[in-house]
């Protein structure tokens, strides 16, 4: 979230898009209706189904599930051409007025740059136009032909109200309708708050999706605002600390970039993350970029970590191929993987294509389960009848199960969709033999560092020596873990405005990032949790909800990152003057001499207005981009393509190029693509989704839960249960061109047929929390169903999106 | 009382059995029943072990009372036919609650009043055998609509049948020599000459 | 549930006073089905407190589970899809006990105690003084307690008289993650359903109402409806409730009637026997008969 949940209540209108807000987050769901009784707000939901979000909202539209680029490209365009933007924002706070490289353009769905064999785009025409100072030109009018502003216009000109109803379903008067609501909102005293989930990300298009709505908030002028932003409704209690931390093998803790092969020295690696301004007097905040890596690396390897050996860069592993889930599965389907360390996981019921995912762990000479429950994946193995059809005689994988602790039963932190990271206190003992995930690693660490020592290895040294200051080796506690990625000096550092004095000595904890240095002087273990535990102690544990704002800022309850600051972007909440835009919801203002006020400015302090520093800070140009370059592999601007598996033939943006029918740039393997079905067979677009009752596969062992959502179903409309022959409590197949589930049918008013590009489109939904292991009816893995294929930046697998055909069991 | 061979025999033991069957089943019955009919009357449960006990049984005995009454209702239905005597009797009734039988219309085994008796005493049993099923919730589950019918139909045929039984037990006191025809089954000469004549003369010939 | 001693307005199959010397506030539960997005967290929350669970049932093909009140459900959420000036509207109503002002359970029941209402309007069971008749559930408006299968006595939301009675919300009220379950004063509760009912109305809610139906003298929990002028959307909420006339006669009229008529009965036979004396056989009858014995051994 840019914003976070409290903040909800201060919007004039809640968009809620590519999530299901009521369903899957109902606690955070309070501020929507704080909105509405306080404010008067408006609640619109566009979705395919009607659900529980849409049962208390103002406006409900549908939407043939996997068309939201269309939808919101209408959107964009009829704000363009209808003039509903907020102008001074646009102009001054974001790229509209960039000059694009000449050479850029689309043709038939493809962007310039496109190398079809490698399904990759060359992005060197996306590029800004520079000036012999290395800035970017800019047109303040927004005529030049080359500016982003008009290629925006041209750009979204083609997705009228009629094509856009074409490609989506959505009946005309419904997309109009809730145009005139959104645009609305271009008024700088109202604003609109989006919240979505992965009903946008788990598409292959879906960090385009997001990019779309970002845009017209961008367009509108609601980034920064209270009550505005683009809000992420983050799925586990702390995903989000997950993501932080960056448990994933393409960045290292905070964002930063983790190096590839091509980084060939540290000097390559951390040149090509430290960006130029590319306006003047920009803050350009990245170019801090080295004092955050060499925080890491003191605080990963310590005193071992120096200048002269380059802070021990090359005992950072380099990345050599892609490793998100898909393709771990992928290599492990080929054999190609000995072992996997399952922690918190459960692949067999979470990654798409269960046969493939059972079939590739059958290859694993072992697994390794970490977990507090029975998962299906610690079960793959064993035959549950139809639910899973093993001959456990052919797997030779050999499982462990290590149980560990809940959240409740060990201290930490969790940080949530707002970036507040809180700290909370153990609860009870786990039971059994049950364990701290972080012991389990760490007695692992420690048995590993003695064989290392004892017998050598390929490449000891990162293990050896390896920064391990807690005061009980196998048993690191969550606070000492916190003080260490929140960073310290490890020497006295000090004032840049008095030599004479110190900001901190030797061994303190620092109070921000602001800190940090990289000379080797301080280590940090994750740069944008730097000041959770300061000095002062530890930040996260403060439970002081005191507001006196009223807008829900309560800065002394938990620590936000970045430097405890609420809302992000939010020097956008005030014009190039410092004036907020909306004095009633004022987050931030220049105060004279300095930036004040509700929320820790996102700015300079001392910034002076008219020194023309922008918002955008953590962008070297200062400013939004409406433009992308940088972070998206396809296209600088969404285009709407067909999901992978889609009832229509050809992309109806463009029929003529198949190469241009789905996400050109999306890596799709050889077999998955093969797996993909067609509508001839498969005639129903299916989408997967949570239900309130439920968590994810847990709460199926939880006999409350159960009773509350004792039995696996599938949703269909009743024209499609009229046509099927299927009525409501009847057990019936959906099956994909990967396999079948059965489940009862929940046949309602509330999923309607769409009328797409002139043919009927029925919708499936298929929640997913069934399995064959819990205290609910035994059920089938939703994900025997899905297709591999993800989004091209993120890999995120197309869960919402596919194709199956459904009959009566 | 001595047992003088010439009395007539009024009631053979079955039936007397029979009779007793129902009229326990019947007491019991009313006791829980009021129980839970009235709060006056809840300590009542304390004769079957408590409100509990009282509850569970109470339908139980309810059945074996109804499977009684069918039976001796079959033995009793052609002896309690109406006819015009009967009629011309329950037209005098007065007189005879006055104390005053001598001009009574000679009767049979059974006078007008005994035989309405019986047939209001069928009709009662039938409505609370039917009524209590409908409330019997332990086994039953009807609509509530029915139920609550039920639940007043039981509470008034079971007022109606208690009246009656009481009206029933005082004849029996009232009209001495009449007891002992429940108890040993026999009846005096004179007894049956005097309150059936016909039914006297029946069995003796005379 | 909890015993309060000191303010009970009604006990039941009693026909006395009840201690009432203390006086409390009269409470209310306010569900505002317009902020309810059904997610059963009081579902849950009631089975939480009050430490009772569910069976893990079947789907039916619709969202309502557990699929009805049992002595283990207290509260469920009942789901209407329904068609509303042209609009489709997924109508959820979170069912229970409405704790009404004159309830019908209290009145059937013929166990002195097994029902109490608190001064402060919560009607509840006493499940030690429960005889498992089920004349609460003959004599509900609602349906809503249900008789365990296990040990026969009868269970329904308790309004968590427990947790009130030492100043605390309900269960579900505080499990409530939108707010659409408010719990207060009556008075409070009637204040804050107006402002909601007048924002309904600004949202083109024309007939939004409170739901607090006067069929059974008000009810201690109650409903915002968006459409208050028919109750019966929202999965059959009866539209004027109240106690069945035949209900009432059972245990009204009839209850003083019949045991006056029965004792009047009673009364009557002694009086008369007194009076009149006992129907004797008379001597001239006797003599008759043992005449004729005399005749009948002379001619032998």
């Amino acid at each position: 979230m840019t914003n976070h949940w409290v903040d909800i209540k201060n919007a004039d209108l809640i968009l809620i898009m590519g999530g299901n807000a009521a369903e899957a987050h109902p606690c955070g769901f309070k501020w929507v209706i704080e909105a509405k009784k306080q404010r008067k707000a408006k609640l619109v939901v566009v979705d395919p189904r009607f659900n529980r979000s849409a049962s208390v909202s103002d406006y409900y539209a549908p939407i043939r599930s996997g068309s939201d680029i269309a939808f919101l490209s209408g959107v964009i365009n009829y704000l363009l051409s209808n003039d509903k933007i907020q102008h001074e924002y646009v102009k001054h706070y974001t790229n509209a007025s960039f000059l694009i490289d000449e050479r850029f353009g689309m043709e038939d769905g493809l962007f310039s740059g496109y190398n079809a064999d490698k399904r990759t785009y060359d992005k060197e025409t996306w590029k800004y136009q520079l000036d012999k100072d290395g800035y970017a030109k800019v047109d303040e009018t927004l005529q030049d032909p080359n500016c982003v502003f008009q290629i925006m216009k041209k750009h979204y000109a083609r997705y009228t109200p009629d094509v856009v109803a074409k490609i989506t379903g959505t009946p005309k008067d419904a997309f109009l309708k809730v145009c005139e609501m959104i645009a609305a909102t271009a008024a700088p005293d109202r604003t609109m708050t989006v919240l979505y989930a992965l009903g946008w990300t788990q598409h292959s298009v879906g960090t385009q999706n997001i990019r779309s709505m970002a845009i017209i908030q961008l367009l509108l002028g609601n980034m920064g605002m209270a009550g505005g932003g683009i809000n992420a409704l983050r799925g586990h209690a702390n995903v989000q600390g997950i993501t932080d931390m960056c448990l994933y093998s393409d960045t290292l803790p905070g964002y930063l970039g983790a190096p590839t092969d091509a980084d060939v020295d540290r000097k390559t690696y951390v040149e090509k993350r430290t960006p130029k301004a590319l306006r003047p007097n920009q803050m350009n905040f990245p170019q801090n970029f080295p004092k955050w890596w060499t925080s890491l690396m003191k605080s990963w390897y310590g005193k071992a970590a120096t200048a002269e050996n380059d802070y021990r860069y090359d005992w950072l592993p380099k990345k050599d191929t892609s490793y998100d889930v898909l393709a771990m599965f992928e290599r492990m389907h080929q054999g190609k993987m000995n072992g996997f360390v399952c922690q918190g996981f459960n692949p067999l019921a979470s990654v798409s294509n269960k046969k493939k995912v059972g079939d590739a762990l059958a290859k694993l000479k072992y697994l390794v389960i970490m977990d507090p429950l029975v998962t299906e994946t610690s079960e793959f193995w064993k035959s549950y009848g139809e639910f899973n059809t093993v001959d456990p005689a052919a797997v030779q994988t050999e499982v462990f199960r290590l149980p560990v602790a809940f959240f409740a039963e060990e201290s930490g932190t969790c940080t949530n969709s707002g970036r507040v990271i809180r700290w909370h206190w153990k609860a009870v003992d786990g039971p059994g033999e049950s364990m701290n995930d972080c012991d389990i690693m760490a007695s692992l660490y420690i048995k590993l560092k003695e064989m290392y020592a004892k017998d050598g290895g390929a490449f000891p040294d990162p293990i050896l020596n390896l920064s391990w200051p807690y005061r009980i080796a196998d048993e690191p506690s969550p606070e000492e873990l916190l003080m260490e990625i929140s960073g310290k000096a490890l020497a006295d550092l000090p004032d840049p405005k008095d030599s004479t004095k110190t900001v901190a000595k030797a061994g303190e904890q620092l109070a921000s990032f602001a800190f940090l240095k990289d000379d080797g002087s301080t280590a940090c273990g994750n740069w944008i949790y730097s000041g959770s535990w300061s000095q002062a102690g530890n930040n996260t544990a403060k439970r002081d909800s005191s507001d006196p704002s009223g807008l829900g800022q309560t800065l002394n309850w938990g620590y936000a990152w970045p430097v405890n600051r609420r809302i992000i972007y939010n020097r956008a909440s005030c014009d190039p003057t410092g004036k907020p835009w909306d004095p009633k919801r004022a987050v931030v203002k220049w105060l004279g001499d300095k930036w004040g006020g509700n929320d820790v400015p996102d700015m300079r302090p001392d910034a002076k207005p008219e020194e023309g520093v922008m918002p955008f800070i953590m962008n070297p140009e200062g400013v939004a981009r409406l433009f992308t370059r940088d972070l998206v592999m396809d296209g600088p601007l969404p285009e709407h393509y067909e999901p992978f598996e889609s009832p229509l033939e050809a992309n109806p943006m463009h029929p003529g190029n198949p190469k241009a029918r789905s996400n050109p740039v999306s890596r799709v393997y050889k077999g998955d693509m093969e797996a993909f079905g067609t509508a001839k067979d498969f005639p129903y677009v299916a989408t997967t989704y949570r239900l309130t009752e439920h968590f994810h596969f847990w709460t199926k062992h939880g006999k409350i839960n159960a009773s509350l959502q004792p039995e696996q179903f599938v949703e269909i409309g009743e024209e499609l249960g009229k046509e099927r022959g299927i009525a409501t409590g009847d057990r019936v197949k959906v099956r994909s061109n990967r396999g079948y589930i059965k489940a009862v049918a929940v046949v309602t008013k509330r999923i309607k047929a769409l009328d797409v590009d002139g043919k009927k489109v029925h919708t499936v939904g298929i929640p997913l929390h069934w399995g064959f292991v819990g205290q609910t009816k035994p059920g089938f893995i939703t994900n025997t169903l899905t297709p591999v294929v993800g989004d091209a930046n993120t890999h995120t697998p197309e869960f919402k999106t596919f194709l199956v055909n459904i009959e009566k069991a | 009382m001595i047992r003088d061979p010439k009395d007539l025999q009024r009631y053979n033991a079955s039936e007397r059995a029979n009779h007793w069957t129902v009229g326990i089943s019947f007491i019991l019955l009313a006791l829980s029943g009021l129980a839970f009919f009235h709060p006056a009357f809840f300590p009542l449960t304390q004769f079957f072990g408590g409100p509990v006990w009282a509850r569970i049984l109470h339908p139980y005995i309810g059945v074996v009372m109804a499977l009684a009454f069918v039976v001796m209702f079959l033995r009793f239905k052609a002896l309690n036919e109406m006819t015009p005597t009967d009629w011309a009797w329950v037209k005098q009734v007065r007189q005879m609650v006055d104390g005053d039988d001598h001009n009574m219309p000679e009767q049979g085994k059974y006078n007008g009043g005994q035989k309405l008796l019986f047939w209001a005493l069928a009709a009662s049993v039938l409505l609370l055998a039917v009524s209590g099923i409908a409330i019997w919730r332990a086994w039953f589950d009807f609509g509530v609509g029915f139920v609550r019918f039920g639940a007043v139909v039981h509470a008034g045929a079971a007022a109606v049948m208690i009246g009656l039984i009481m009206v029933h037990i005082y004849a029996a006191i009232w009209t001495k020599g009449t007891i002992r025809a429940m108890w040993y089954g026999t009846v005096t000469r004179a007894w049956a000459k005097q309150h059936h004549r016909a039914w006297y003369r029946q069995m003796t010939g005379k | 549930m909890a015993l309060q001693s000191l303010d009970i307005k009604q006990r039941s199959a009693t026909t006395t006073p009840a201690p009432r010397a203390r006086q409390t506030v009269e409470v209310a539960k306010l569900i505002d089905v317009s902020a309810c997005i059904g997610c059963k967290a009081c579902t849950a929350a009631c089975m939480e407190w009050n430490d009772v669970r569910e069976e893990v049932g079947t789907c039916a093909g619709v969202y309502d589970n557990p699929s009805n009140l049992t002595e283990n459900a207290w509260t469920v959420m009942r789901f209407s899809e329904v068609e509303q000036n042209g609009r489709l509207e997924w109508l959820i109503r979170k069912d229970g006990c409405m704790h009404c002002a004159d309830p019908g359970c209290l009145k059937a029941c013929p166990s002195p105690g097994a029902i109490i209402q608190y001064a402060n309007g919560i009607v509840d069971f006493h499940q030690e003084n429960c005889i498992g008749c089920g004349y609460c559930v003959t004599g509900c408006p609602f349906n809503v307690p249900r008789i365990s299968k296990t040990d026969s006595k009868a269970y329904k939301c308790s309004l968590c008289s427990d947790r009130v009675a030492v100043n605390q919300a309900p269960a579900c009220a505080k499990a409530c993650p939108t707010g659409a379950i408010q719990f207060g004063s009556k008075e409070d509760m009637k204040d804050y359903a107006a402002k909601r009912i007048t924002d309904l109305k600004e949202r083109g809610y024309d007939k939004a109402g409170l739901y607090d139906p006067q069929g059974v003298g008000g009810t201690h929990v109650m409903y915002v409806l968006h459409h208050a002028d028919q109750p019966g959307l929202y999965a059959g909420l009866p539209a004027d409730p109240g106690i069945s006339p035949l209900v009432s006669l059972w245990k009204g009229a009839a209850k003083p009637l019949a045991t006056a008529a029965l004792g009047l009965v009673a009364l009557g036979s002694l009086f008369h026997y007194v009076m009149k004396g006992p129907n004797e056989v008379s001597k001239e009858t006797e003599k008759e008969v043992e005449d004729e014995d005399v005749k009948k051994e002379k001619a032998a």
